[in-house]
C-alpha cells in the first residue's frame, strides 16, 4: 500500500484497526476477508472516546452507515482526519459529520444537536435557539434558513482554527 | 513470420492492456467529470486523446474494434503492412475481450458491496478490466521471449508520441498527489492509485524519469518530518509558557475575564522577574561578594542598645534588628566609591539601577500596550462568524483525555455564554432617554461618593496631625486614619457596584467603570500613606542635623580624649556598635514599604482563605443541615473579585516600584509574593468560587489594566523623583552619604572618569536651554503621531463601514431578488390563470420523473462538493410543493421569502410564460 494519504504509516492504522478486535480481524488482508467492526468498538478507541461526534463520525465514514467500519473505512476516517488532508476535503467530511440527519443540508435541527452535544445540554433552551438562529444568520448565504454544503464551506475557509481542531494523531 | 506474428500479437496485447488503461482513466475522467472535477487539463488531454483516435480511424478503416481504438497512441505505428495480421489478432483479443467481459459479469454478480450505485459498479467493472488486463499481460510476456521487441518499439518512438505519453504521465502523476484531496471510498482510490503507480511505474522508464519516484518520496519524507518537527517544536514551546495550562483551566470554567486577571498576574511576574535580576544582579549581590562585612563600620551594625533584641522574631518581624542593617535596605550600603578587586563602582550602579527599573518598567509598559493595541486593530474584522466558528471549529478532535474533554465542554459552554451575553447586549432595544438619564444620575452618585470620601481623608489626616503633637492620646486617636482608610475599601466598592446596576452597562464596560472608580478611591489611600511618609521623612531630617553635631562631637572628643590620654599609641578605633547614628529617613522608608507590601499579603492571602474557601466550605457542608439553601440563598459561595484583585495587583506594583529605591530587597519579596498567589489563587478560584452570573469576554487586550498600571507606575515615579532630587541624603548610611543630592554620583564619575570634553558635552545637555526646546520638540512629535494615527484610524473605520455596507447589500439583493422574483411570479400567475391548468400535470410529471432520477442509488455517495450541489438542486426540485401551492399563494414580504424561493424551481417548469424568466435568481 503505497499511498500517502497519511501521516501514520498505514501498517500502523492496521494495527491499530485489528487491536481493536483481534478476534475478529485476520493478520493478512490478501484474500481480502469481509470484516466489520461493530461501532461499539470503533467508539471506544482512545481517540474518539472523549468526542462527542463519534458516533456521527462512524457513522459518516462506515459504508453502512451505521457506524460499522471495515478496514477501508476505517484507513478512510483516519485519512480525511490525518493533519495531510487539505482543508476542502475536511470540510466535506465535517459537513457531513455535522449533518444528523443526511439531507445534506445543516438546519436549525441538527444546529441544535450540535450546540448541545457540544455544551452537554448545559445552555437553556432559548439560549440553544439564539446561537442556532446567530449562526444561520451568519453563514447562510442564499437565505433558505439552512446551511448548504458551499455555506459551510464559505464559513469555514475563514475560520483560523479549523484545521487544527479538525484532525487526529495517533 | 511466426516470431513475427507473435510480436504483432505481444504488441496488440500491450495495446489492450494500455487502452484498457486509457479506458479506465477515461472512466474516472468521465467521473469526475460529474463528479465537478476542476481539472481542465485532464479534459484538454482526454479531447486530444480522443482527436487522435478519430485520425486513427481515417486511416485504418477496417478495424472494427471501436471500443478497443479510443486511445491507443500507439497502435499508430503500426504500418498498412501489418494490418492484415492484425486482423487476425484482432479476433483473438476480441474473443479475449468477450471473455473478459464474461468475468467482468461474473466478478458483477459474484461482488456483494453492490449497495453503492453507478461508480460503484464502475469500479468493479474496472477492477475486472484490470485483473483482465494482468491475466491477459502475463501469459502473453512469459510467451514472448524477446523483450527486445518491446524496448525497441518504444525506441521507435515520434516525438509526438512522446509528448503525449508525457502528458499522461503526468496526468496520472498528478492523480496520485491529488488523490487524498478526492473525497471517495478508500476502495476506489486504492484501484485507482495503484493503477496509475503501475501506469506511472511502467512509461516513466521510457521516458527516462525512473529517479523522480525516489526523490520524490525522499521529499515527502522529509515533509513529514519536518512536519513533525514543527509540531514538536509549538508544542514545546507552549509548554516553555509558565501556567498555560492552569490559567487555561481556569478560563475554561470562569471565562476569560477571570482569566485575564491572571493573564496579567504572569506578566506581572515577569516583569518583576527582570527588576528582580537587575536589582539582585547589579547591586545585592555585588555587595555581599565585594563589600565590607558586616561589623566593620557603624552603619553595617546594629547599635549596641538594639543588639540585645535583635534576633528576636517579634522585632525581625517588625524589619527591625538584623534585617534593618542588611543587603536589603539602602542603609547599610557603603558610600566607598569603589569596591572589591574589580573596582565596581557600587555607588553609581546603585543609581543607575534605581532609575532603570523605571525605565525598564516604563518601557515594557508602553510596548505592551502598543502591541496590545496593534493585536486590536489586526484582527478586530473578523467577528462575522463568531457564532459559525465556536459551533464548528471549537471542539478539538485531538482530545483524547476525559478530564481535558471536561475542561473542553466547560470551556465551549463558557465561550457560548460569553458570545451569548454580548448579543443580547448588542440586541438589546432600550428607552434611550431613561438609560442616559440613569447613567447620568449614576455618576453624579458616584461622584458625590468619591468627593465625600476624598474630603474625608483630608479631614481626617488633617486631625491626625494635631494629634501627633498631643500626648496621651488614646488608641482610636493614633489609629484613625488607618481605621477610617480600611472603612471606606470595605464599603465603597460594593456600593459602587449597587449605584453602577443602574448604568446596565455591558459587563465588559461595566468592569471597567468599576475599576476605574476603585481606582481613584485607592488613591486617596495613597495620598495619606504619601503625606505621612513625608512628615515623618522631614522630622528625620531635622532630628539628623541634630545627631550630625552629636556624632561629630563625640567622634572629635573620643579622639582628642584618647590623644591627650596617650599620645605614643594609636587610640583603639571606636567600636561600631557604639557610634551614635543619623535616623537614616532612607532606611525608615524602605521599612515601611516593605512592611505595608508583607501586611498586604497577608491581608490578602487571609481574606482569601476566610472570605473564599471557609466560607465554601460552611456553604457546602452546613447546608445539609440549615434552614434554608444555603447554596442558593443568602451566602451562596464567592464569585471570583476581578476588579479588586487587578486594582490589589496594581497598587501592590506601585509598592513595589517607589519601594525599591529604598530597600532593594523588596523586588525579592514581591517576586515571592506573585509566585505564590498564582499557585494560591488559582486554587483557590478552582475549589471555592463559582463563575460569575453573567459570564462576559474580556477584551482582547490587557490595555486598561496597562493603563491603570502606567498611571499607578507615573504616580509612584514622582515621589522618588523628587526625594532623588531635592532631598540631601543621610550623611551615615547609604551609598550616597555625604553628597550633597544622590545624582550628585553621576557628576561625579562623570569628573571624575571621563575625558574632560564628555563633561562638557554633558554641561551642555544638562543646560535648560537645551532642554527646553527638545522638550518642546518632542512634544510636536507626539502632536503629529498622533494626528496621523488619528487619520489612519478614521480610514479604517470608514473602510470597515464600508464593508459592512457592500455585505449586508450583498444580502439584501438576495434577499429583495427573491421577494422581487416570488411576487413576480403571483402576478404573472394572476394575469394568466388559465394556463395553469394544462401545465400542471407535464410539471408534475417531471417532479416524477426528476425524483425518479433522484432515487437512483448513484445520490448519496457522489461526493465531490459539486456533486452533492447537483444533486442537492435535483433535490430541491423534488422537495419543491407542486406548482398550484406556489401560485395560490399571495406575496408576502421578505421574512418569507426563502421559502418562496424553495418553491421557484418547481413554478419554473411552468415553462411557457416569458414573465417566469424575469423572476429568477441567477
Amino acid at each position: 500500500m503505497g499511498n500517502k494519504q497519511t501521516i501514520f504509516t498505514p501498517e500502523q492504522l492496521f494495527y491499530r484497526y485489528r487491536d481493536l478486535a483481534p478476534q475478529l480481524v485476520p493478520l493478512s488482508y490478501i484474500d481480502k476477508p469481509d470484516v466489520k467492526l461493530p461501532y461499539e468498538l470503533i467508539g471506544s478507541m482512545a481517540e474518539l472516546k472523549d468526542n462527542p461526534f463519534r458516533q456521527r463520525i462512524a457513522e459518516v465514514f462506515s459504508e453502512d452507515g451505521e457506524g460499522n467500519m471495515t478496514l477501508d473505512d476505517f484507513l478512510d476516517m483516519f485519512s480525511v482526519l490525518s493533519e495531510m488532508a487539505p482543508r476542502d476535503l475536511k470540510a466535506y467530511y465535517a459537513f457531513k459529520i455535522y449533518d444528523f440527519n443526511n439531507d445534506d443540508y445543516i438546519c436549525k435541527s441538527d444546529l441544535e444537536k450540535t450546540v448541545n452535544k457540544l455544551t452537554r445540554n448545559e445552555l437553556t433552551p432559548e439560549e440553544v435557539c439564539l446561537v442556532c438562529d446567530k449562526v444561520i444568520d451568519e453563514a447562510d448565504q442564499d437565505n433558505d434558513g439552512r446551511l448548504s454544503v458551499e455555506d459551510f464551506q464559505h464559513m469555514i475557509a475563514r475560520a483560523p482554527d479549523f484545521l487544527s481542531t479538525f484532525h487526529i494523531r495517533i | 513470420m511466426g516470431r513475427k506474428k507473435k510480436c504483432a500479437l505481444q504488441v496488440i496485447m500491450e495495446d489492450v492492456g494500455m487502452e484498457i488503461d486509457g479506458q479506465v482513466e477515461s472512466d474516472s475522467e468521465s467521473e469526475e467529470a460529474e463528479e465537478g472535477g476542476k481539472a481542465t487539463r485532464k479534459q484538454h488531454s482526454k479531447e486530444a486523446i480522443k482527436s487522435s483516435g478519430h485520425e486513427r480511424k481515417k486511416q485504418n478503416k477496417n478495424e472494427e474494434e471501436v471500443e478497443l481504438e479510443v486511445e491507443a497512441p500507439r497502435q499508430k505505428r503500426t504500418t498498412k503492412k501489418k494490418s492484415h495480421k492484425m486482423n487476425d489478432s484482432d479476433g483473438e483479443s476480441e474473443a479475449g475481450e468477450a471473455a473478459s467481459g464474461k468475468k467482468k459479469r461474473n466478478k458483477k454478480a459474484s461482488s456483494k458491496d453492490q449497495k453503492e450505485a453507478e461508480n460503484k459498479e464502475k469500479q468493479t467493472k474496472k477492477k475486472g478490466k484490470e485483473q483482465d488486463k494482468k491475466q491477459k499481460k502475463n501469459p502473453a510476456e512469459s510467451s514472448s521471449s524477446s523483450s527486445a521487441s518491446n524496448s525497441s518499439d518504444e525506441e521507435s518512438l515520434s516525438e509526438e508520441e512522446l509528448t503525449r505519453l508525457k502528458e499522461q504521465v503526468e496526468e496520472k502523476k498528478k492523480l496520485i498527489s491529488t488523490m487524498r484531496n478526492k473525497p471517495w471510498r478508500m476502495v476506489k482510490k486504492l484501484a485507482l492509485l495503484r493503477e496509475a503507480q503501475a501506469f506511472v511505474e511502467k512509461f516513466e522508464g521510457a521516458l527516462g524519469k525512473g529517479k523522480g519516484k525516489k526523490f520524490y518520496a525522499y521529499k515527502m519524507l522529509m515533509a513529514k518530518k519536518w512536519m513533525k518537527f514543527k509540531r514538536d517544536f509549538d508544542n514545546f514551546k507552549t509548554q516553555c509558557i509558565p501556567w498555560e495550562m492552569k490559567i487555561k483551566e481556569v478560563e475554561s470554567h470562569f471565562g476569560s475575564s477571570v482569566a485575564s486577571y491572571f493573564i496579567f498576574l504572569r506578566w506581572m511576574y515577569g516583569v518583576n522577574m527582570v527588576l528582580f535580576g537587575l536589582i539582585f544582579g547589579l547591586v545585592i549581590i555585588p555587595e555581599i561578594l565585594m563589600g565590607i562585612p558586616y561589623g566593620s563600620i557603624p552603619r553595617k551594625t546594629v547599635p549596641r542598645a538594639e543588639q540585645a533584641t535583635a534576633m528576636d522574631f517579634s522585632v525581625l518581624w517588625d524589619f527591625e534588628g538584623y534585617i534593618k542593617y542588611s543587603a536589603l535596605f539602602y542603609g547599610y550600603y557603603n558610600n566607598q566609591r569603589t569596591i572589591g578587586w574589580l573596582k565596581y563602582r557600587l555607588p553609581m550602579a546603585y543609581f543607575m539601577v534605581g532609575v532603570s527599573v523605571f525605565g525598564y518598567s516604563l518601557m515594557v509598559v508602553i510596548r505592551s500596550m502598543a502591541r496590545n493595541a496593534n493585536e486590536n486593530t489586526g484582527d478586530g474584522d473578523d467577528n462575522n462568524f463568531t457564532f459559525s466558528w465556536k459551533m464548528f471549529t471549537s471542539w478539538d478532535y485531538l482530545i483524547g483525555n476525559p478530564e481535558t474533554a471536561d475542561n473542553k465542554f466547560a470551556s465551549i459552554t463558557t465561550s457560548f455564554k460569553e458570545s451569548i451575553v454580548d448579543e443580547q447586549e448588542s440586541n438589546k432595544d432600550e428607552n434611550i432617554h431613561l438609560r442616559r438619564f440613569l447613567r447620568v444620575l449614576a455618576n453624579v452618585l458616584i461622584i458625590c461618593c468619591l468627593c465625600g470620601s476624598g474630603y474625608l481623608i483630608y479631614f481626617v489626616v488633617k486631625r491626625s496631625q494635631t494629634f501627633s503633637k498631643m500626648q496621651n492620646i488614646g488608641w482610636y486617636e493614633r489609629n484613625e486614619v488607618e481605621i477610617v482608610m480600611s472603612l471606606l475599601g470595605m464599603f465603597c466598592p460594593p456600593l459602587f457596584e449597587t449605584i453602577a446596576s443602574l448604568e446596565e452597562y455591558h459587563p465588559r464596560i461595566g468592569l471597567k467603570w468599576q475599576l476605574g472608580r476603585i481606582f481613584a478611591l485607592f488613591l486617596g489611600n495613597l495620598y495619606t500613606f504619601l503625606l505621612a511618609l513625608m512628615d515623618d521623612v522631614n522630622g528625620k531630617l531635622t532630628e539628623e542635623v541634630v545627631i550630625k553635631n552629636i556624632t561629630h562631637w563625640t567622634l572629635l572628643s573620643y579622639y582628642n580624649s584618647s590623644a591627650t590620654n596617650d599620645s605614643a599609641v594609636t587610640p583603639p578605633p571606636i567600636d561600631p556598635a557604639d557610634v551614635p547614628r543619623g535616623p537614616c529617613w532612607e532606611t525608615t522608608v524602605g521599612i515601611e514599604f516593605v512592611r505595608l507590601t508583607v501586611s498586604d499579603i497577608l491581608v490578602t492571602y487571609v481574606t482569601i482563605l476566610v472570605g473564599d474557601f471557609i466560607r465554601a466550605c460552611f456553604v457546602r457542608f452546613v447546608n445539609y443541615c440549615w434552614c434554608w439553601d444555603l447554596e442558593a440563598g443568602f451566602p451562596s459561595y464567592a464569585e471570583f473579585d476581578i476588579s479588586g484583585n487587578v486594582l490589589g495587583l496594581i497598587f501592590n506594583q506601585g509598592m513595589i516600584w517607589m519601594g525599591s529605591f529604598y530597600a532593594p530587597g523588596l523586588v525579592g519579596i514581591n517576586v515571592l509574593r506573585l509566585l505564590t498567589s498564582m499557585y494560591f489563587q488559582c486554587w483557590a478560584v478552582m475549589s471555592s468560587n463559582v463563575p460569575h452570573e453573567r459570564v462576559f469576554k474580556a477584551s482582547k487586550s490587557n490595555n486598561f489594566y496597562m493603563g491603570l498600571l502606567l498611571l499607578i507606575l507615573f504616580l509612584s515615579l514622582l515621589p522618588v523623583a523628587y526625594t532623588i532630587m531635592s532631598l540631601p541624603p543621610s550623611f551615615d548610611c547609604g551609598p550616597f552619604s555625604g553628597k550633597k543630592r544622590m545624582y550628585d554620583v553621576i557628576q561625579e564619575t562623570i569628573k571624575q572618569d571621563f575625558p574632560l570634553f564628555i563633561a562638557k558635552i554633558f554641561s551642555y545637555v544638562a543646560n535648560p536651554g537645551l532642554i527646553i526646546p527638545a522638550v518642546l520638540l518632542m512634544v510636536l512629535a507626539i502632536y503629529y503621531l498622533n494626528a496621523v494615527a488619528e487619520a489612519y484610524q478614521h480610514a479604517n473605520t470608514e473602510l470597515k463601514k464600508k464593508m459592512q455596507m457592500q455585505r449586508d447589500e450583498e444580502k439584501n439583493k438576495r434577499n429583495n431578488k427573491a421577494t422581487t422574483s416570488s411576487a413576480m411570479q403571483d402576478l404573472d400567475n394572476l394575469l394568466v390563470p388559465g394556463a395553469m391548468s394544462a401545465s400542471q400535470p407535464k410539471s408534475t410529471e417531471e417532479n416524477k420523473s426528476d425524483s425518479t432520477r433522484r432515487n437512483s442509488p448513484a445520490g448519496k455517495e457522489g461526493s465531490t462538493a459539486r456533486n452533492s450541489n447537483l444533486t442537492s438542486s435535483g433535490r430541491a426540485e423534488m422537495l419543491a410543493p407542486p406548482p398550484c401551492v406556489a401560485i395560490t399563494r399571495p406575496p408576502r414580504n421578505s421574512l418569507r421569502a426563502s421559502h418562496h424561493r424553495q418553491s421557484k424551481p418547481g413554478a419554473y417548469q411552468l415553462g411557457p410564460y416569458p414573465g417566469m424568466g424575469r423572476g429568477q435568481p441567477h
